[in-house]
């Protein structure tokens, strides 16, 4: 059987050094992006703004795709449509044989890690090369992501270093981010001038217009799309927004909510091939239909990928994204992943303390931690929340409606734990783990109010 | 049925009950454009340069970039500095040192730049070059992206890009590193 995300968390926190510089970095991150909102006294009026329009593009969700295939098929660009992951990886590995395409560069795009696209193409003879400096790292690591704007947070200059000497060619030891940088930024030009094909994710896609946006701190998409003959785009159809100038919305909350910066480095707008290029567009569902039915959860569908919900998580910065063993680790994938596959992913909804640090920065007011909750109710109600779990709940139902169990068992607890705390604190207990057991009183609550009360 | 037609039914029949479209409206402030816009680009990684004539800019990309390497412009005007962009393969770029560029307007609360394929003349041009130079008017200064997106209106463009400094990565334990895929540096002539 598969780690689950307690088990996963468990690996992450045996360097304990780690795990704390992990937590650190990503609050740092944090109170970047708190500095950033800020510095806009109508943030909470654009939060509500981009929710709101985000509401408005899914309830009319239908007509929108229809109206960006007809105005990106006016400007030249192919529109094809995909209703799962494996639709997708075949039609983006069939475009690429018609043209004998063999090598592709790729920039970021969750999508295709959701859609598992890379084996996909190897096993296809096409080789992929993930341009983004973080997804080239995780790449040569052979690790998936574990952040989906900081892919690899989790890795260390040193283990980077070692990377780049054993791929690169770097100096041994050579761990210096500038360095590896430049390094990077050689071997991936050379990359970048020979390849034939590029692909690209999708930040927003416009209806009125058929445009779409891709943006980047490092000019990868860019350099990809610009240079090659064909250029892909792979988006998720809840990726849509109705109009151009909504842009100003969202763009002005995504780089703010994500690194904390006034907005990426380059925010590029694609609506026609550049002369004799090819340009595509896969529209992906792969499950968004889906969750845009469930009443309770289609709130997800508003998410713009920022991250946010993920720096400031206590379970994500201590747990690690690995942990969450799908393409969108976080708060927001744990309420995501559900959705593509309840069985595999009911140990998700789990991982959180409910506390709402995530909705409270979503820069679209997604209830996330809402959200959480409730499917917990649905997995349990579907029998996904395992026997313990099952079982310790009802035997907490029982005690709990029964004031005479409830004092009996109390009693037992406070028993226990004062005359044998072996019984308690030991390693079967998961609330052992990393803390102690209180010490327990000598009397309920109850008992010492019907003894002081009498007095 | 196609998959086209199997994901529009799906989203018809799933979608929530059409609720009308939001609008947002950005309150207007008094700001010094010219110093907001500068203050940004320079925190940001970039370098705001003040100049009253295209001479000044001249004689400054004279100073720096002069034998320094390959120099083009799609900035009318520069001959005896720069190249003019006229090639239609962009991986001809592949050694430009530094590039010219005029924008159509730069926005002060984030320090971006607005350019259009037909300012570039080649998409690729600002982004293989090693560094850049942008030319902007001081007077196409806007407040905030909103701005920005009423003053491109409906306009008609195959690719457009705001640049917001130098590129820049901080993938590695978050140490901001300018020049990772695209430009080492940005400069911006405020004319």
């Amino acid at each position: 059987m598969k780690k689950d995300h307690a088990q996963l968390s468990a690996d992450f926190n045996a360097n304990e050094p780690r795990v704390n510089w992990h937590d650190e970095t990503l609050w740092w991150i944090r109170q970047k992006r708190d500095k950033a909102a800020n510095t806009l006294p109508e943030w909470e009026e654009l939060r509500e703004a981009a929710s709101a329009v985000k509401y408005h593009t899914l309830s009319n969700l239908s007509e929108y795709l229809q109206q960006f295939e007809a105005n990106a098929h006016r400007n030249g660009i192919t529109v094809h449509w995909a209703a799962d992951a494996a639709e997708h990886n075949h039609i983006v590995c069939t475009i690429l044989k018609e043209q004998g395409i063999k090598r592709i560069v790729k920039s970021k795009s969750m999508l295709t890690e959701e859609c598992h696209l890379n084996p996909y193409l190897a096993e296809n003879g096409i080789e992929v090369i993930d341009t983004d400096l973080g997804e080239r790292i995780v790449q040569l690591a052979d690790e998936p992501p574990s952040h989906i704007v900081l892919p690899c947070i989790h890795k260390k200059k040193e283990e980077i270093g070692e990377l780049f000497h054993e791929h690169l060619g770097t100096a041994k030891g050579e761990a210096d981010p500038q360095v590896l940088t430049a390094a990077a930024r050689l071997h991936l030009r050379e990359t970048f001038l020979t390849r034939r094909g590029a692909l690209t994710g999708v930040n927003f896609a416009i209806a009125e217009t058929g445009e779409f946006v891709v943006c980047t701190n490092e000019g990868n998409a860019d350099m990809g799309a610009h240079l090659a003959d064909v250029h892909i785009a792979c988006m998720g159809i809840e990726k849509l927004i109705p109009l151009r100038q909504h842009l100003g919305i969202y763009l002005r909350l995504l780089t703010r909510s994500a690194t904390g910066q006034p907005q990426t480095t380059y925010s590029s707008h694609f609506r026609s091939p550049r002369p004799g290029q090819q340009m595509h567009i896969v529209l992906v569902d792969n499950g968004r239909s889906t969750q845009l039915g469930r009443e309770e959860f289609r709130n997800s569908l508003k998410c713009i990928r920022c991250g946010a919900c993920m720096n400031t998580c206590p379970v994500y910065r201590r747990s690690g994204g690995h942990s969450y063993h799908t393409a969108i680790a976080g708060p927001i994938g744990a309420i995501l992943a559900p959705n593509l596959d309840m069985k595999q992913y009911a140990d998700l909804p789990f991982a959180s303390t409910l506390c709402g640090s995530c909705s409270n920065v979503c820069p679209v007011k997604i209830d996330i931690h809402d959200q959480l909750y409730k499917w917990r109710q649905v997995l349990m109600k579907d029998g996904q929340g395992g026997a313990m779990k099952t079982a310790s709940m009802k035997v907490m139902n029982f005690t709990l409606s029964s004031p005479g169990v409830y004092r009996t068992a109390g009693k037992a607890g406070r028993w226990f734990l004062r005359n044998v705390p072996f019984v308690v604190n030991n390693p079967l207990n998961p609330w052992y783990k990393q803390r102690d057991m209180p010490e327990a009183p000598q009397q309920s609550f109850g008992e010492w109010y019907k003894q002081n009360r009498k007095q | 049925m196609s998959s086209r037609e199997k994901i529009l039914a799906a989203v018809k029949k799933n979608q929530p009950a059409l609720e009308v479209m939001a609008t947002y409206t950005q309150p207007e402030r008094e700001e010094d454009l010219l110093q907001q816009y500068s203050t940004v680009l320079q925190a940001i990684g970039g370098t705001a340069v003040i100049v009253n004539t295209m001479a000044e800019v001249t004689h400054y990309l004279k100073e720096m970039w002069m034998g320094k390497g390959r120099i083009v412009s799609t900035v009318p005007g520069l001959q005896d500095l720069a190249e003019i962009a006229g090639e239609t393969d962009p991986h001809q770029f592949e050694n430009v040192e530094l590039a010219i560029v005029p924008a159509h307007f730069g926005v002060a609360e984030n320090g971006a730049v607005w350019v259009t394929e037909e300012l570039l003349q080649q998409r690729v041009l600002p982004f293989i070059t090693q560094n850049l130079a942008v030319i902007l008017p001081k007077e196409n200064l806007v407040a905030t992206m909103h701005h920005a997106y009423d003053r491109i209106g409906n306009a008609s463009y195959g690719f457009g890009t705001f640049i917001a400094g130098p590129s820049k990565t901080a993938d590695i334990e978050q140490s901001l590193v300018l020049g990772a895929h695209g430009s080492k540096s940005m400069t911006v002539f405020l004319l």
